[in-house]
């Protein structure tokens, strides 16, 4: 059960697993995730579903090493099973032929902004993808972004790679120099937060998508909860796609600090 | 009621009764069951009550009249011949008594504990209804019974009915799901749970706390159906790994839809989105099923030192018994009304208030206030009183006017209630759904609107009891394998 048929090291930091789920890769979509769980006494933790194979029936996930949990599916090899793996949770990425979808996503957030990324570019659109991180070793997955995207904009707070400056400073260059129907982004809190600010500031419509904590995962505990428009959502039910103009970023951010 | 007499006839039982004259039963006092030291107790999760020796045990089923007509089976959802299991204790034959709770209950080592005797069976015996006197300790001699046969190793299996080709299905692995399976798979069908978590239980696991209900007596019931055939699938959830569609095309005949009510309910007052404030399902989940309180386990849990539990439920019984052991000085109970209206059962409440829980009943939380760093320091409560009943029949509670005060408090588990779980009701075709989000189905039959899908529970109920669920899973069971039978 959920065994891993195969792993891909991008860096010393992001790793790629291609795992036995035959009914969750039946039944997943694009922006779907699992919850996670590596030995009796680990912790449930969701990840995005990168992609997945009906034929082999597998499901791949790409993990950043950050905090405990990470590590410990990171060190995992070829031939071990994941203790615990439940999915396809959460709501499907809404997909339509908007026209020209730009994908914001920094750090961490571009591996789960990856199936969206490919999913928009076949449902029609043109992908404009902007990839950000504080340094050139925290870009990650930028081939495969590339692969499925009309144009890709790297930006480094410091500059070592790509152009130097914020998300939000490419998140502008694009829309100023070209219409833009819809926009999603991913990525730490804060991030989203300006990014969001940026394309309301525009009006482009803009999806975020939400990592909180999360205990369970299927609606049971309301760890996951945040305030979308007033009302509260529970991301791993309602989401983890919302309306980033609608998102209480601040209280998101808040609350994800409850265990430091 | 025929085969009551019959059974009460049988030369044992009338050898018992004439053994010992009713004046004599009558003039003895409820057993006392043995609990661990409040003081020592609420420091660890040990089991609180410890069980009635076999001595006790004698004792109080000498109490029991065998009375002509046993008004506490009447009491009971699950229909237990009461006075059979009680004077087979009478008699020294223990593993029978067990075997004849296993005739009608799948889980009395579960139901020993945690049924609410009190408004069931209790409520209902003799010594209560006619003598106003304290009742046949009907609880604590079913826990006795279970406890003596899981201890000797002989448990007993009920008898398999040659299997008859035709596949069930369940979505849920509590108690609903449970007794369900163990009706069905008794009936010779083949049966598979479907459970969403990664241990089955349902609320016997992740909610009710390891010092009422030991997870190891969870399992050993759940084992006991492994061993009479059903398959138990974790990690699977039904409208989302697996759909209504891929059910029947793998030959499901029947399903019986027992996913509960594991959706927490908040009072939308401000600040109850503060680090601190959680919902009593979180909390719980993380100390009993992620085991938070192992220092060796990943998932952590947040220890406050003054911790309040809004709410006068079992849940939020459980919850504030749960802060004390983990090391809150003060713990509290909030609760709009007084401790009459409490749902909790009177040992929960009497065990907490034993273990230093404070009660600051007829007062409602307004809002919460936290520090820079968002976490909960403080709560304004209301004071209440009891105005005109409501709908449930109780007094509806009234707030004071003025009469408010600041608490500290640096966590806050909101214990207010559950509902149903959403994802069947919306995944799911052909199922009416009420605004609560309850499946609606036929009392009598637990059939839903869709002939071959069934519902019982908290998913039928909102949130209700163990046995109750129980009760709609058995019911469930025999409809359901009188309306296959006639389908083939």
């Amino acid at each position: 059960m959920n065994k891993i048929v195969s792993k891909v090291v991008f860096s010393d930091r992001v790793v790629s697993f291609e795992i036995e789920a035959p009914l969750i890769a039946k039944s997943r979509k694009a922006g779907h995730f699992v919850i996670v769980r590596v030995g009796k006494k680990g912790e449930r933790v969701p990840y995005t579903i990168a992609s997945s194979d009906l034929k082999k029936g597998t499901i791949t996930l790409v993990i950043q090493r950050v905090g405990k949990s990470s590590q410990k599916i990171c060190d995992l090899e070829v031939g071990d099973s994941i203790t615990d793996m439940v999915g396809p949770l959460g709501q499907a990425t809404h997909l339509e032929k908007f026209g020209t979808v730009l994908c914001a996503g920094g750090g961490v957030g571009v591996a789960p902004m990856l199936p969206i990324i490919e999913a928009m570019k076949k449902a029609g659109n043109r992908v404009v993808s902007v990839l950000a991180a504080r340094t050139k070793e925290l870009i990650i997955l930028e081939e495969q972004v590339r692969t499925f995207s009309d144009e890709v904009i790297v930006m480094t707070d410091d500059g070592s790679y790509g152009e130097k400056g914020l998300i939000t400073t490419g998140i502008e260059q694009v829309i100023q120099r070209e219409p833009v129907d819809q926009c999603v982004t991913i990525g730490p809190a804060i991030m989203m937060k300006f990014a969001a600010q940026m394309t309301k500031k525009y009006n482009v419509p803009t999806i975020a998508s939400l990592n909180t904590i999360m205990v369970d995962g299927t609606g049971m505990c309301g760890a996951c909860r945040v305030t979308v428009g007033g009302k509260t959502r529970f991301v791993c039910v309602d989401g983890p796609e919302f309306d980033a103009h609608q998102v209480d970023f601040d209280e998101m951010m808040m609350r994800l600090k409850a265990y430091n | 009621m025929e085969y009551l007499q019959i059974e009460r006839n049988q030369p044992w039982r009338e050898s018992l009764r004439k053994n010992m004259k009713n004046k004599e039963r009558l003039q003895l006092a409820r057993t006392k069951m043995p609990e661990r030291d409040p003081d020592v107790r609420s420091r660890n999760y040990q089991e609180v009550n410890l069980g009635l020796t076999h001595e006790q045990a004698l004792a109080e089923s000498h109490r029991c009249l065998d009375c002509v007509n046993p008004t506490c089976i009447s009491g009971c959802p699950v229909g237990i011949n009461i006075p059979k299991f009680i004077k087979n204790i009478e008699r020294g034959e223990i593993l029978e008594a067990a075997k004849t709770l296993k005739e009608t209950s799948v889980l009395p080592a579960v139901c020993g504990r945690v049924c609410p005797q009190e408004r069931q069976c209790e409520s209902q015996c003799f010594y209560t209804r006619k003598l106003k006197k304290e009742p046949l300790a009907i609880g604590y001699l079913e826990r006795f019974a279970a406890d003596y046969e899981r201890e000797s190793g002989e448990v007993s299996l009920p008898e398999v009915a040659p299997s008859n080709g035709l596949k069930v299905a369940v979505v849920g692995s509590g108690p609903a799901g449970l007794a369900f399976a163990a009706d069905m798979v008794k009936a010779g069908y083949r049966v598979t749970v479907f459970e969403a978590l990664h241990e089955l239980g349902g609320v016997l696991r992740y909610g009710i706390p390891e010092f009422r209900l030991p997870n190891d007596i969870v399992e050993v019931e759940i084992e006991s159906l492994r061993k009479m055939g059903v398959e138990f699938v974790t990690n699977c959830i039904v409208g989302k790994t697996i759909s209504q569609e891929d059910l029947r095309e793998e030959k499901f005949k029947g399903l019986f839809i027992g996913s509960g009510a594991g959706l927490p309910n908040f009072m939308n007052i401000p600040g109850e989105n503060l680090i601190g404030v959680m919902s009593c399902n979180e909390y719980l989940t993380r100390v009993n099923l992620m085991q938070a309180i192992d220092p060796e386990s990943d998932t952590p849990v947040y220890k406050g030192k003054k911790v309040a539990v809004i709410g006068g439920g079992n849940t939020a019984m459980d919850a504030v018994r749960t802060a004390r052991r983990l090391g809150a000085e003060t713990a509290m109970i909030v609760y709009r009304r007084s401790e009459q209206e409490m749902p909790a059962r009177l040992e929960e409440i009497k065990h907490a208030k034993e273990e230093g829980v404070v009660f600051l009943t007829l007062h409602n939380p307004l809002r919460y206030e936290g520090d820079e760093r968002g976490r909960v320091q403080r709560m304004l409560l209301q004071r209440m009183e009891l105005g005109q009943p409501d709908g449930s029949g109780r007094c509806r509670p009234v707030p004071v006017e003025g009469d408010t005060a600041w608490i500290e408090v640096d966590e806050v588990i909101v214990s207010v209630g559950v509902s149903p779980n959403p994802l069947i009701p919306q995944s799911f075709s052909g199922l009416e759904v009420t605004p609560r989000g309850t499946v609606v189905v036929n009392a009598e039959t637990m059939q839903t609107g869709e002939e071959s899908i069934f519902a019982g529970g908290d998913i039928v109920r909102g949130g209700a009891t163990v046995i109750l669920a129980m009760g709609d899973g058995r019911k469930a069971a025999k409809t359901m394998d009188d309306f296959l039978k006639i389908k083939a």
